[in-house]
């Protein structure tokens, strides 16, 4: 079973205390935004095979959302961190950059949001 | 090709069985083809099928990464239905539950189509009118089904308890001409008539990069070398984002697991096909005795062909409610398919931003049934550049707001 750990209460919680809410690191369009825009938004999703990032929260614990960076194809976690950011903490990308060489937020996010 | 029937069964067994032929070849691939289709998954193959037989494009290769059927295919609960809401889905799932009556006779293989009647059980007052309005749908658009009370849920699958403490059965959406098929004969059948046509399986063949010019598509790399084509198809199910992104495109499509568990072999129990959506989980009875029972999806992307515990559980949980005498099973086999859920529930079969390649994809939780429709329609889309049954499934749909909304009206379980 999936375990997180929760960056705001410091449980390591299961799957069945968490609630999967999608993609990360959005950018939320608004009014003045076009249709291409709000289409990447509402419904053009990253979906690697591979290194991801997601939104989670601990419904049955703190009730916080917070930041995941998982590996779709192995589970492995990477790590978790505070949703109040717009992009990975440097610790968080350094982690998956060791166990993934090569891998850098720079490309991946170059691609994520071109 | 040699044909199956009464008469060959009869020739071989008079001389040792020893004049059966290989089912298909194992080409090598060619430099080039007409039409390249990425994935030979029953969709890809129906595709390729219909390419040969009703349009005359048989320089066709099926490219698959592992072995043909091998995926979703050979991973699903066989379920076959049309009973949709939204009228371009009741057009492409009846024209495929109507291919399916005939397509033992078509392809010359048995696929055991069994029209045993799909009911989807009403456990609650919200359903009980979403699926009268569903079956009011389906009478106009021409789709058999009726909305049927609890005492002929109870008469037609026995085992049921109606009067459950949680969920009580308070009715059924009932399609008599619903029902199953032998999802590996379906892959099969159609790879053996294609392989007859001329077209070429190359199995076991990796696409490593998709190759434009200009905007225009011009061939794919794959691990047994370039291959050059004129148009390519993709049909592969859970990878569809894995592929856009080799061709440069993004799809509004997530990957998840579904998951599916098999009892231990009882005798005969259950002649119908019964899906539970309000609890998640739906149930029949395989030929072999087994009750095959589908669950829910995992609620995080991932590719791992297993799926999370807690959702066997759930399934499990919830069908003991409703069918007691599963208390006392064992259960022998659990496993899980990557489905590629959009947005709105409904499939995608569109021309792509690249010039030259088609996209057939979004099937989620309930490609199976769709396979010999979503292949027909996805022929005429490729060869005719259009194709009336494809013509809501766009990609565009998604920023000009047409939905085709099957989220709402088929709950999770296809």
């Amino acid at each position: 079973m999936l375990i997180l750990h929760c960056p705001y209460c410091g449980v390591d919680a299961e799957e069945t205390e968490l609630h999967a809410g999608g993609q990360a690191h959005l950018t939320r369009e608004t009014v003045g935004s076009d249709d291409e825009a709000f289409e990447d938004y509402l419904f053009m999703r990253e979906n690697p095979k591979g290194v991801h990032f997601e939104r989670w929260r601990h419904a049955s614990g703190c009730g916080k959302w917070f930041h995941a960076a998982r590996c779709t194809t192995t589970l492995e976690v990477f790590g978790t961190y505070s949703a109040q950011t717009t992009a990975p903490p440097r610790e968080i990308c350094d982690a998956i950059s060791g166990k993934r060489p090569g891998w850098s937020w720079k490309t991946f996010s170059a691609r994520m949001f071109s | 090709m040699k044909r199956y029937s009464a008469f060959a069964i009869a020739r071989e067994a008079a001389r040792y069985h020893t004049g059966w032929e290989r089912a298909w070849r194992a080409p090598e691939p060619q430099k080039k083809y007409d039409v390249i289709i990425i994935g030979a998954g029953g969709h890809g193959l129906a595709t390729a099928y219909h390419l040969g037989k009703n349009h005359g494009i048989k320089n066709v290769a099926i490219i698959e990464k592992g072995w043909l059927g091998g995926g979703n295919t050979g991973r699903n609960t066989t379920i076959i239905r049309s009973n949709y809401l939204q009228d371009p889905s009741a057009a492409i799932y009846e024209k495929s539950r109507s291919l399916y009556e005939t397509m033992s006779q078509d392809l010359n293989y048995n696929v055991m189509f069994s029209p045993r009647g799909v009911m989807m059980l009403a456990q609650t007052q919200h359903e009980i009118r979403g699926y009268q309005r569903t079956a009011h749908a389906n009478a106009l658009q021409g789709v058999q089904t009726e909305f049927i009370g609890p005492q002929k849920v109870k008469e037609l699958c026995p085992i049921i308890s109606i009067d459950g403490p949680r969920y009580p059965v308070l009715g059924a959406l009932w399609q008599a001409r619903g029902g199953t098929a032998r999802h590996d004969a379906v892959a099969w059948g159609y790879a053996r008539a294609c392989s007859d046509m001329g077209m070429d399986i190359l199995q076991r063949t990796e696409v490593t990069a998709i190759r434009r010019d200009g905007g225009k598509v011009v061939g794919v790399t794959t691990t047994k070398g370039d291959i050059d084509c004129d148009k390519l198809g993709i049909v592969v199910a859970g990878h569809s984002g894995h592929l856009a992104d080799m061709a440069g495109f993004r799809l509004p499509i997530e990957s998840v697991p579904l998951q599916a568990l098999v009892s231990e072999p009882i005798k005969p129990c259950m002649d119908v096909v019964i899906m539970a959506n309000t609890v998640h989980g739906y149930m029949s009875q395989s030929d072999k005795g087994e009750m095959v029972i589908g669950g829910g999806t995992d609620g995080h992307n991932n590719y791992t062909q297993r799926g999370s515990f807690h959702h066997v559980e759930e399934t499990v949980r919830a069908l003991i409610e409703t069918f007691p005498m599963l208390s006392r099973l064992k259960m022998l086999r659990q496993w899980g398919g990557i489905v590629d859920v959009t947005g709105d529930r409904s499939p995608i079969l569109s021309k792509t931003p690249v010039d030259g390649i088609f996209i057939n994809c979004g099937w989620g939780t309930g490609g199976f049934k769709a396979i010999p429709g979503s292949g027909w329609a996805m022929a005429d889309l490729m060869a005719n550049g259009r194709s009336p049954l494809t013509d809501a499934f766009g990609l565009e749909r998604f920023r000009e707001g047409r939905f085709i909304d099957e989220s709402v009206a088929a709950g999770v379980a296809h």
